[in-house]
């Protein structure tokens, strides 16, 4: 096992960059997740550190060796691909062992190491068939043996579980998520669906555009994002953004008055901003709260029952669409007037260019999230 | 055909056809009757036409004057010896040329073929250039391309003999398709020129066909090129060589024009179809000629079967390994 640091890589095809100098310390044992919109070159970053891409300036390490310059099979790393890539003419056994022939293992050793992953993945039973044989989770199940065989220093996966239906990808990142607690390997891990994101990382990388936008937990990215693209690009549904006016600046509590009329409190540390300036307030859609005591009223337009939650849709004044989360079905009716409120301590506040406010809000007002929904859906 | 055939067979089976089946399988055979009556006339009546015209003493001046004479074309015994197709030296000699000129020819081009395939897969600047380049052999007549080889093999005025001597690696001219040592190979070399490109292109299709991805999965497993290739990218290419490799000996089984054209009827290169010719033609021998093109189409269909079945035998034969 080995980290990973990335020294302001650069790569460009032709004279299109697409990684805008990326910095980053993978620590050994570390699972970090990148994620982003499809095209934000997560998946180039990946195979710049595979070395299956050049890098175009700035120095990858691998166990604190550069590896600029070096093959992918020297940099000593094993990659699972979202199309698995087997070899469908080998068997399950020939594609782990196809990578180990070469290396100086004796025949028995192969053999050995090969049935000891098998049993860990349970394809003990599957190693005469062919990929065409085999399910996609037995497929990737596959790749990834054939990437734990080789022993590597760092796994590299690159959108591994895209390829399958919903049930199978939750109890392959549980899979991953076990060997990786059991093997302490460290591994990057590319993904565009945020809740494996959220769900195997120790940390997350946010990118876009060939930049890194926020490095962090998953809870920190969660509850913290620095600006308004990892606040809106964390979470499902998205953050509803509305535009507003900076009225009143202070250290523990900013008043905002919204393009949509209503005037508020948010929990945000904003001293030194100007009084007047455009900012957009942030709150996700299970932080609101529909209270019938509020004097913000708004048209319900569309209701989403999900069973274990409802989403309502209902458009401010200026036409920006809020989304609503509650839990449980609701007893509203698509057409009617909501009247809701934004508790100030669940607010994020971004300046005109989207960076972020510190928040002040405590750990504490995050617990209380759950009991106050419950209670106002009674 | 088989589809409809099929279906009708399975809505038979339960009793009762629907009205939607009935119109379905009228509409497929209605639409079938164009190729089925096109192939009819060209190529069943032609077919059986020669068939039985094998079976008789016709002659090219008179067809009417044709009687059946059952197998005599094919064997007969006059006093004690023996006649006909299957006793003639020189129809076995035909036979063996055009199978030694069909295995070394399609062997080639097969190598050069996937090499000239190889090349043309990688990315490099101008590649589409070379791809044209490449099949202009191919897009040649035939008739035209062996009058020019012919010319240039020529044993007085052929620029290939004048090459060799400038070069001092011949001290006399050779006269490459009069000389029964080398006439065969001329002939080889020739076709190898014209249809390596049909090949390569076959071959490249059928690399194109291969995923990317495990060939990124072998660089990170740090597999090799050289074994690469040979692990992975000739089983894969297997079934497309395959497909090439019968187009091609089938192909080359009926070799007529580059032969008749650069050698005329010379016994050294004369393949099947040139013996017919000169039976049919030259000696106007109309029942001999088309037992001889009976004989020549047997084998062909024999060597295709044979080469279907060696071709999925192996396919299975890796799936039990």
């Amino acid at each position: 096992m080995a980290d990973v640091t990335l020294r302001s890589v650069k790569k460009s095809f032709g004279k299109t960059a697409v990684i805008h100098g990326v910095d980053l310390v993978i620590n050994q044992g570390e699972l970090v997740v990148f994620v982003g919109p499809s095209g934000c070159g997560k998946s180039t970053l990946l195979r710049l550190i595979a070395g299956l891409e050049d890098i175009s300036g700035g120095d990858i390490l691998i166990g604190g060796e550069v590896v600029n310059n070096r093959s992918p099979k020297d940099r000593q790393i094993a990659m699972v691909f979202q199309s698995y890539a087997l070899y469908p003419h080998m068997s399950v056994f020939q594609n782990m062992s196809f990578g180990l022939q070469l290396s100086r293992h004796s025949k028995q050793e192969i053999k050995e190491k090969v049935h000891e992953v098998a049993k860990v993945l349970e394809l003990t039973d599957l190693l005469e068939r062919k990929p065409k044989q085999l399910s996609g989770g037995q497929r990737q199940r596959v790749a990834i043996g054939r990437a734990i065989v080789r022993n590597p220093r760092v796994f590299l996966f690159d959108e591994p579980l895209s390829n399958l239906d919903a049930a199978l990808r939750v109890q392959m990142r549980i899979e991953i998520a076990k060997l990786h607690r059991e093997m302490g390997a460290t591994m990057v891990y590319v993904t565009h669906d945020q809740v494996e994101a959220m769900t195997l990382a120790d940390r997350i990388v946010v990118l876009s555009a060939g930049r890194i936008e926020q490095v962090g937990a998953p809870l920190e990215l969660y509850h913290k994002p620095c600006n308004k693209f990892v606040a809106g690009f964390i979470g499902s549904p998205k953050m509803n953004f509305m535009r507003g006016t900076l009225m009143e600046a202070g250290s523990q509590t900013t008043t905002v008055k919204l393009d949509a009329g209503p005037v508020i409190t948010v929990g945000v540390d904003s001293s030194g901003a100007a009084v007047g300036s455009a900012v957009t307030v942030g709150i996700r859609p299970e932080h609101i709260l529909v209270d019938q005591n509020s004097s913000l009223e708004l048209p319900l337009e569309v209701i989403e029952e999900l069973g274990e939650s409802h989403f309502l849709y209902a458009p401010l004044s200026t036409g920006e669409m809020l989304t609503i989360q509650g839990r449980g079905d609701t007893t509203l009716a698509a057409g009617s007037a909501i009247r809701i409120q934004f508790p100030e301590e669940h607010c994020h506040l971004f300046d005109a260019d989207g960076k972020a406010f510190a928040r002040t809000a405590s750990a504490k007002a995050e617990e209380q999230f759950d009991f106050r929904t419950l209670t106002t859906q009674q | 055909m088989a589809l409809a055939l099929s279906s009708g067979e399975q809505v038979g089976a339960g009793g009762n056809r629907s009205q939607l089946t009935t119109a379905r399988i009228r509409a497929a055979w209605l639409f079938l009757s164009p190729m089925l009556i096109a192939l009819a006339v060209v190529a069943a009546w032609p077919l059986a036409r020669t068939f039985w015209l094998g079976f008789t003493d016709a002659n090219l001046s008179d067809l009417s004057q044709s009687q059946f004479i059952g197998f005599e074309n094919f064997y007969a015994v006059y006093d004690g010896e023996a006649y006909g197709l299957l006793v003639d030296p020189e129809w076995w000699n035909a036979v063996g040329n055009t199978l030694y000129f069909t295995v070394v020819s399609v062997a080639l081009e097969t190598v050069f073929g996937l090499v000239i395939a190889l090349v043309l897969h990688a990315n490099f600047k101008g590649r589409g250039l070379v791809r044209t380049a490449v099949l202009i052999p191919w897009a040649i007549p035939t008739i035209v391309s062996a009058r020019m080889w012919g010319w240039m093999l020529h044993d007085q005025f052929g620029v290939i003999n004048a090459a060799l001597m400038t070069l001092g690696i011949i001290d006399t001219p050779i006269a490459w398709t009069a000389n029964p040592d080398t006439a065969m190979w001329a002939v080889i070399i020739v076709d190898v020129w014209k249809t390596t490109p049909f090949m390569a292109l076959l071959i490249l299709a059928g690399l194109q066909m291969l995923p990317n991805d495990i060939y990124e999965a072998a660089k990170v497993d740090g597999v090799g090129p050289v074994r690469v290739f040979f692990r992975v990218t000739l089983p894969l290419l297997r079934p497309a060589i395959v497909v090439a490799v019968v187009f091609r000996a089938l192909d080359a089984l009926r070799i007529f024009d580059l032969i008749y054209v650069l050698t005329s009827n010379s016994t050294d290169t004369m393949s099947m179809s040139v013996y017919t010719k000169q039976q049919l033609i030259d000696f106007q021998e109309m029942g001999y000629g088309s037992a001889a093109a009976t004989l020549l189409f047997m084998i062909v269909a024999f060597m295709t079967v044979i080469t279907l079945i060696a071709g999925k035998l192996r396919f299975d034969g890796e799936g039990e390994r």
